[in-house]
């Protein structure tokens, strides 16, 4: 499957299979606006299949929020058709208005204007948890 | 790293979990809770002008009346409600904003809620220290205080010891917190009494084992162990967190307190209750100079005490904040 290059962007690399919609929509990116290309369930050497994500004309990424939900993946910055950076997402330690808490005994559920606030507590597990209740967040 | 003493670090300190304080801080909480006892006139006036407002979105009694009267004895005044519906949350009034209302009136406030995490919503929203009194089934930290007041008063430490905790250890805040409270103190050897269907979380069992010093055990029969127990903490076995009635009928009894059981125990174990108690514990042994449970809501209030006068840095008189901790004094006389 050929896939034209841009020339201008952001390649997002080794998404888990299946999940580049997702990641989208975590990111903020709308696929209904955006110019991009969507690579999915495609062959990969490291993990058996991945999906792959191109943006032209988008050169600022939350890496905090990939790590959150793609932290295998990798950024190619992409300047005048030449890969002139790769990042790798982190792990933030806090995430806020990202995800929301799942426990509906949780104050976020009543309190109006009140922040949606998880830190990390298992950095291998991945997990977070609220800051309010220390409810595990639900990807 | 805070370059402050405890106690002053105390002041204007926020209390929502017992995280917010240092193993120092809470070793200072139960010398001071010591030295109030043993003082009580003499510490009548240190709260002297000050108010605690008491908001209680849900209803409790031991809970409120011991917040209310630690600030009575200490010379301060209450105000606050009981229950929403004696609010503006019935208009639909945010915690934040009853926070901001309130601290222009109050300068500690203590507040429980059905909501977790609401006592964080509220610190947040105000700059005077905020007590949790229990929000939801999250977190009660002056209960665990009372219960480590107890442990100090009748051992004189709170590390060295077998504690045995029996009943619905998944779903009971205070078994928790206790567990991972005295695992900050190390030196503890659980025994974890339960059902299988109301075992100990992971999470909890994985801070026990983050501890070097501290082990753990789990059985099913409270008889075979009692003999073991330097502490004996009960927790009522709810109907409700069966799937079944007869699993529930089969063991409701095996984990009831009775003259009988105790009779297998060490003569100075101590048997602690959060309160209130159902059937759990026999009223028979409320005679048995092991039942530790009632002193620990006079603990409880000592405690308090100690907590809202530290976080309002109001010096007990004649208190040295410096002396030699009790837990220490102890093991250095032993």
């Amino acid at each position: 499957m050929e896939v034209t290059s841009i020339t201008e962007g952001i390649i997002i690399d080794h998404v888990p299979a299946g999940t580049a919609l997702k990641v989208l929509n975590y990111l903020n990116i709308n696929p209904a606006t955006t110019r991009l290309a969507l690579i999915m369930n495609t062959t990969s050497h490291q993990f058996g299949s991945k999906d792959i994500i191109k943006i032209e004309g988008e050169q600022d990424i939350d890496l905090d929020v990939l790590g959150l939900v793609a932290r295998q993946a990798t950024v190619d910055v992409v300047h005048g058709g030449k890969i002139v950076e790769k990042l790798t997402p982190n792990l933030p330690e806090h995430v806020t208005n990202v995800i929301s808490c799942v426990n509906p005994r949780c104050v976020t559920t009543i309190e109006r204007g009140i922040k949606q606030r998880f830190h990390l507590v298992h950095s291998e597990r991945k997990e977070y948890r609220c800051d309010y209740c220390d409810e595990e967040a639900k990807f | 790293m805070s370059s402050l003493s405890p106690s002053e670090d105390f002041i204007g300190k926020s209390v929502v979990t017992l995280d917010d304080l240092s193993t120092e801080q809470i070793e200072l909480l139960l010398r001071k809770a010591q030295y109030i006892d043993a003082n009580r006139k003499l510490v009548s006036h240190t709260c002297d002008g000050r108010v605690i407002a008491t908001l209680f979105y849900e209803p409790s009694t031991r809970t409120r009346l011991s917040f209310e009267t630690a600030m009575l004895r200490l010379g301060g005044r209450v105000i606050g409600f009981a229950g929403a519906q004696q609010s503006s949350v019935s208009k639909g009034e945010s915690i934040a904003d009853t926070l901001k209302t309130v601290a222009n009136f109050a300068d500690v406030v203590a507040i429980r809620h059905p909501k977790e995490g609401a006592a964080l919503v509220a610190s947040e929203a105000v700059d005077i220290p905020v007590i949790n009194a229990g929000d939801g089934g999250h977190m009660h930290p002056t209960q665990t205080l009372a219960d480590l007041c107890t442990l100090q008063s009748r051992f004189g430490r709170i590390n060295d010891l077998t504690v045995g905790l029996c009943g619905d250890l998944t779903f009971g805040r205070t078994v928790h917190s206790l567990i991972e409270t005295l695992c900050r103190f190390g030196n503890v050897n659980f025994v974890l009494i339960s059902p299988d269907e109301l075992k100990t979380p992971q999470y909890v069992i994985d801070r026990i084992n983050a501890t070097d010093n501290c082990t753990y055990v789990e059985v099913k029969d409270l008889v075979s162990v009692i003999g073991d127990l330097d502490v004996l903490y009960m927790t009522r076995v709810q109907q409700e967190r069966f799937f079944n009635e007869d699993d529930y009928l089969r063991l409701r009894d095996t984990y009831i307190l009775d003259e009988d059981k105790l009779r297998l125990a060490k003569k100075d174990m101590a048997v602690l209750h959060p309160l209130p108690r159902v059937n759990e514990i026999a009223v028979e042994v409320d005679h048995d100079p092991r039942a530790a449970y009632f002193e620990q809501v006079k603990n409880g209030m000592l405690m308090r005490m100690a907590l809202e006068c530290s976080v309002l840095g109001d010096e007990l008189p004649g208190f040295d904040p410096e002396g030699i901790d009790a837990v220490n004094a102890k093991e250095v006389a032993a």
